[in-house]
């Protein structure tokens, strides 16, 4: 029972209209060979949840490009000006999201908890809307988990269970975004058999895993 | 002094701040440099937001580059002996636990209470916060690099930012090419004065309250 798939099986699980996470912190640990091939497949009005707009020519960057975006859910958009184009047009809709509130409600979407309480924000636009929870007398934010249909991984190295390792500063949102998916897809340069890994060293358990795919 | 001299200044006097053992975290910009004048003899782990602890240097040949190792701008660096890699979680985790012991941030505008406006210029430049509000309320200490005005001359240092903040009352120290102001309940305190610039010129410069220590000392990179 081996997870590992092909890349055209794998991308034909995303389908138009869904919400996708992508892990990678400008484009380093994210899927090029996933982003490229929904391109080429047509997929659209995804939502995407990343960490950034990835650039122009690279990482999720590249579906905003080609049009691909219907909302966008990143802490930020500043080395991709076809984000900033579209805010302007109002042709890609984008939320904001300090980086730790985002890789935090990620957590809580993939561990079971409804909520959590953040100083970060506090004072400034995005306390906008949000419940404010006084705890010891600090002033705290009440932000919501958040889920996907799809979560694609950039990893560096998969057992046939799915177990996976990542390599130097790819890990990244990686991890969080393979546990609060429906489904997860993750995408590595290298599978080994079960038992290669040594489990000590996994950093992202098999279980969290549907599919792999070896570029 | 021009404005290169002018940066040089502050990078060099932030980096004295430190002591062996401390966790900081640079901001993109001018407190990257920072990292480049540490004294000799104190060793800082830098913590980079996208996930490692022990950032270094790239390697001087781009044919070495690890495109797996990033800062948190994209850019190569590498890892010192002893760093560790870890996800987003940790990585904020260790940010906003007060586990961060120094943030460097450049900045818009810096008012007296020590809020601070850096991510957004409403209608122009809507970069994102990115991790900037988590580092600004998690770290021990928040010192913000700027120059002391802006590209037309207008003062950095308020009374009360006029752009979105990025934090409430989170700044405890700013360090400009003018000189080192600490945040203080009552205005910015100012500690050091900048060689050649007189207080009457600080004065004019600055629009928020200012305080003037007694014991005013010259600011040396």
């Amino acid at each position: 029972m081996s997870k590992v798939t092909t890349l055209e099986h794998a991308m034909s699980l995303v389908k138009d209209g869904m919400t996708v996470m992508v892990g990678g912190f400008m484009a380093c640990g994210t899927p090029e060979l996933f982003m490229d091939a929904l391109v080429e497949r047509g997929v659209q009005d995804l939502t995407i949840i990343c960490n950034d707009g990835g650039l122009p020519e690279k990482g999720v960057g590249k579906l905003i490009s080609n049009n691909r975006v219907k909302k966008l859910i990143a802490s930020h958009v500043g080395l991709n000006p076809e984000v900033g184009k579209r805010m302007n047009e109002q042709t890609m809709a984008v939320e904001l999201v300090p980086q730790g509130t985002l890789a935090e409600r990620i957590r809580c979407g993939g561990a079971g908890i409804g909520g959590f309480l953040t100083p970060t924000g506090f004072g400034t636009v995005v306390m906008e809307g949000k419940q404010v929870i006084e705890v010891g007398g600090t002033p705290y934010l009440l932000e919501l988990p958040l889920r996907a249909d799809i979560a694609l991984l950039g990893g560096h190295q998969a057992d046939t269970m799915g177990n996976l390792v990542y390599r130097r500063s790819t890990r990244n949102f990686n991890p969080p975004m393979a546990t609060a998916a429906e489904t997860v897809i993750a995408l590595v340069r290298e599978v080994v058999e079960a038992g290669e890994i040594d489990p000590d060293f996994v950093h992202t358990p098999g279980i969290f895993v549907d599919y792999i795919v070896k570029a | 002094m021009d404005a290169k001299a002018r940066r040089e200044l502050i990078v060099k006097r932030i980096a004295r701040e430190f002591k062996s053992g401390d966790v900081v975290n640079l901001g993109i910009g001018m407190p990257t440099q920072v990292a480049n004048h540490v004294p000799a003899g104190v060793t800082v782990l830098l913590q980079s937001e996208n996930g490692f602890i022990g950032l270094a240097p790239a390697p001087s040949d781009p044919a070495l580059f690890d495109w797996d190792l990033v800062n948190a701008g994209g850019q190569p660096v590498g890892i010192v002996t002893g760093g560790c890699f870890f996800d987003s979680c940790t990585s904020f985790g260790i940010i906003r636990g007060g586990h961060v012991d120094y943030t460097v941030l450049g900045t818009l505008e810096v008012d007296q209470q020590g809020s601070i406006a850096n991510w957004m210029v409403p209608g122009k430049m809507v970069p994102g916060m990115g991790g900037a509000m988590d580092l600004l309320v998690g770290a021990r200490k928040v010192i913000v690099a700027t120059d002391h005005v802006t590209k037309d001359g207008a003062p950095k240092l308020l009374e009360r930012c006029r752009l979105p903040l990025t934090a409430l009352h989170a700044v405890d120290v700013v360090v400009t090419d003018m000189g080192y102001f600490e945040v203080t309940p009552d205005g910015f305190q100012m500690l050091e004065i900048a060689p050649g610039i007189t207080i009457a010129e600080v004065k004019a410069a600055t629009a928020g309250n200012l305080i003037i220590t007694p014991e005013l000392k010259v600011m040396t990179a």
